[in-house]
């Protein structure tokens, strides 16, 4: 589906006709990301994120294929090839830096993608499907990093798969099968290692289907805007190409200057030492991190400190996933008719001065070891993040006033609109 | 539209209910903080803020300082610990000849098997071969270290944070505690077997003080044997080691953002001039 004023693709000459009649991947790719798809001509930079982080998996999965051609999955042997990639590989250090820090960049534009579809209300209908499988992405990439940190086999790598294959082991009477069921064992060695390696080639694989699907499903509606005011008509839109391409080769600029700043400067900045020590099952590490991109989930896990009805551990362990999981939910929770938070002064506030302020406490809380006073913020961060999505937003979404929204987007880019009823959008429709 | 009411009213009791948990735990948690002595950490200092050649963007190897490293490594620290990820044909990047190579690995014996009986046995390295371990294995090198087994010291500047000032000051950092310390913690008094060391983060290790006296190794480049001078060069020997392509590494990065910087202007351009046309005219 697409907006009647999309332009058409027409093939040139006699390649491209053939090519068309026999397999229109032409047509395809110009109707997706081409001249062929009228987008929103309002579109700040935070639109730029979906692009930035299919680039990253890109990167991902074709500096991971060439670490795969050099690494070994053995317990006796991983930490030494991943040593023997560092240092004999030819410009192997590089591939592994870049490989390390794309993961975190690939976190990095996909919590800024996630952040702007909260605050501008991007699940809401008709988007709902891309929301959930957005949801779904985030899920499977949180496995494969975390497959893909146990890889080099050093002591953070052990025992953080320890730590989170226990996880299971907090379900009760059949936890502990679980637990050995998956590691293949009752610690993490050879059997976890290489099924970790295996699943850790085969999920990036999964992820580029689902984001083909998220991209499918956003092209039906088309993308959203910083108005939140649906597409009306021709002058709301510009092609996909060049207007777009050209914003998102800058911001791509952007991101890449940081990116390699990084790994050529800093290769090391975001992950633990102790990930330098070969895994040791018998030194437990006086503090066991993941890596930085789970930390808010990592605090809420270890918020729960108390036995209530059921074991404390269970209570993390549930609501580590609850948090992630009501993502799900949030297309029928949030049911103000207004999408963008620059129209809602209530949910602007709870957004700005709750939602962001708890996320940042629950980040430092989840890096910082389980003591006072980290553990008691982290509690009250949880708490409020729970209060926020489940109890605030279905409750604001029925008690606020939204303020005026433009009539179109052409109202909002270019101050009227030739177009515009007067009066309507004023009272926003539901 | 009352389905969609009960989903929001489910949300808000299991909310609420996930809420109340965590403010309970908080409510507990307080209660014990308040009423109960903290666990106190032992005072341990940060390292030193030393300076090292191949410090910041432009940083580079100090090859005479290498070398020296070396030579504290191969007559002090190698007498217990192994450098496994290092092979001798390395250290030509040290600015060693390929005929120096040769011959320093011919003069370390190496595990190798009689050709003729097939018996594990001795040979002359080869500049192929990895720095040997000091010990058979971990049995006999935690027997023969009161149970503490040296670590491989190849990446240890990796594995600790701030890892190069760290192990120049861990090396200069020995001596007993002071009676401060000890009237405030009088768990910090070393053990049998154990050292004190302020970098050391529980205080005491197991190593005793490895570099004691001025001139314990004689440089060849003439450079005055200081403790001080012997830690450092070894930290900076190590941290070649835990990563010989460091400087590699930046000098690539240089012309990398270079390139970039002038390809995210012209992309900057190109867009601007693109979006000209649909911009609102100021």
């Amino acid at each position: 589906m697409s907006f009647p004023w999309a332009r058409q693709y027409e093939p040139k000459n006699a390649v491209t006709k053939f090519l068309d009649e026999k397999l229109p991947l032409p047509r395809l790719v110009y109707n997706a990301v081409g001249a062929g798809y009228p987008v929103p001509r309002n579109l700040s930079y935070f639109w730029n994120f979906g692009v930035l982080a299919g680039f990253f998996l890109v990167v991902q999965i074709v500096t991971g294929v060439v670490l795969a051609m050099h690494y070994a999955a053995n317990a006796q042997v991983a930490f030494a090839t991943t040593e023997h990639i560092m240092r004999d590989v030819n410009w192997g250090w590089l591939m592994r830096y870049a490989h390390a820090n794309g993961a975190s960049f690939f976190f990095i534009v996909v919590y800024l993608h996630i952040f702007r579809g909260l605050f501008y209300s991007s699940y809401k209908a008709p988007r709902e499907m891309i929301w959930l499988l957005g949801v779904v992405i985030f899920l499977l990439m949180m496995a494969t990093a975390f497959m893909g940190y146990v890889l080099p086999w050093g002591q953070m790598s052990f025992w953080g798969a320890k730590v989170i294959t226990g996880l299971f082991g907090a379900i009760p009477l059949v936890g502990e099968p679980i637990q050995i069921w998956l590691l293949g064992g009752f610690a993490p060695d050879n059997a976890a290692l290489n099924r970790f390696f295996s699943l850790h080639f085969l999920l990036p694989f999964v992820i580029a289907g689902v984001v083909i699907l998220h991209i499918w499903a956003l092209h039906i509606p088309g993308s959203s805007n910083p108005t939140g005011v649906e597409v009306k008509s021709e002058s709301d839109t510009v092609p996909f190409h060049p207007y777009y391409t050209a914003k998102d080769g800058f911001g791509l600029g952007i991101a890449l200057l940081a990116y390699f700043a990084l790994v050529f400067f800093l290769p090391n900045a975001l992950g633990h030492p102790d990930n330098y020590i070969e895994a040791n099952p018998l030194s437990t590490p006086a503090h066991i991190v993941p890596e930085w991109y789970f930390w808010p989930f990592y605090a809420i896990l270890r918020a729960f400190t108390v036995d209530f009805i059921l074991p404390a551990k269970l209570w993390g362990v549930i609501a580590m996933f609850a948090s992630i999981l009501l993502w799900f939910f949030l297309p029928w929770l949030d049911k103000s008719p207004v999408r963008s938070g620059h129209y809602r002064p209530l949910f602007r506030k709870f957004f700005w001065f709750g939602l962001i302020p708890a996320m940042i406490v629950l980040f430092i809380c989840g890096g910082a070891p389980a003591e006072e006073p980290y553990v008691m913020l982290s509690q009250i961060a949880t708490a409020y993040y729970f209060i926020h999505f489940l109890v605030i937003l279905p409750i604001i979404s029925s008690v606020e006033k939204p303020e005026e929204l433009p009539y179109s987007i052409t109202e909002a880019v270019l101050g009227s609109d030739k177009k515009m009823v007067k009066g309507e959008n004023a009272e926003p429709a539901v | 539209m009352l389905k969609l009411l009960s989903v929001r009213l489910v949300a808000i009791l299991v909310g609420l209910g996930f809420a109340l948990v965590a403010l309970y735990a908080f409510v507990i948690g307080a209660y014990n903080a308040a009423t109960e002595e903290p666990a106190g950490h032992l005072p341990y200092e940060k390292p030193m803020d030393l300076s090292w050649s191949f410090d910041g963007p432009f940083g580079k190897w100090d090859q005479t300082q290498l070398q020296r490293g070396l030579k504290v490594y191969d007559e002090v620290c190698s007498a217990c610990h192994s450098l496994k990820f290092v092979a001798f044909r390395d250290l030509e990047q040290l600015g060693y000849s390929e005929a120096q190579v040769k011959a320093y690995a011919a003069a370390k014996q190496v595990p190798g098997i009689d050709p003729n009986t097939g018996e594990a046995t001795m040979r002359a390295g080869l500049p192929t071969d990895y720095f040997p371990s000091p010990y058979p294995n971990n049995v006999a090198a935690a027997a023969a270290n009161n149970n503490a087994i040296p670590p491989d010291l190849s990446l240890m500047t990796k594995a600790r944070g701030d890892g190069t000032n760290y192990v120049a000051s861990l090396l200069m950092g020995y001596g007993p505690p002071s009676e401060e310390l000890l009237a405030e913690h009088p768990e910090a008094a070393p053990g049998p077997g154990l050292h004190h060391n302020p970098y050391f983060p529980n205080l005491n290790l197991a190593m005793a003080a490895p570099l004691t006296t001025a001139g314990q190794v004689t440089y060849d480049d003439g450079t005055e044997a200081t403790i001080e001078q012997m830690s450092k060069d070894v930290a900076a020997f190590l941290t070649w080691t835990a990563e010989p392509t460091l400087v590699k590494r930046k000098q690539t990065g240089w012309p990398v953002l270079i390139f970039l910087l002038f390809a995210t202007v012209l992309a900057y351009m190109s867009k601007r001039q693109i979006w000209a046309a649909v911009k609102p005219k100021k």
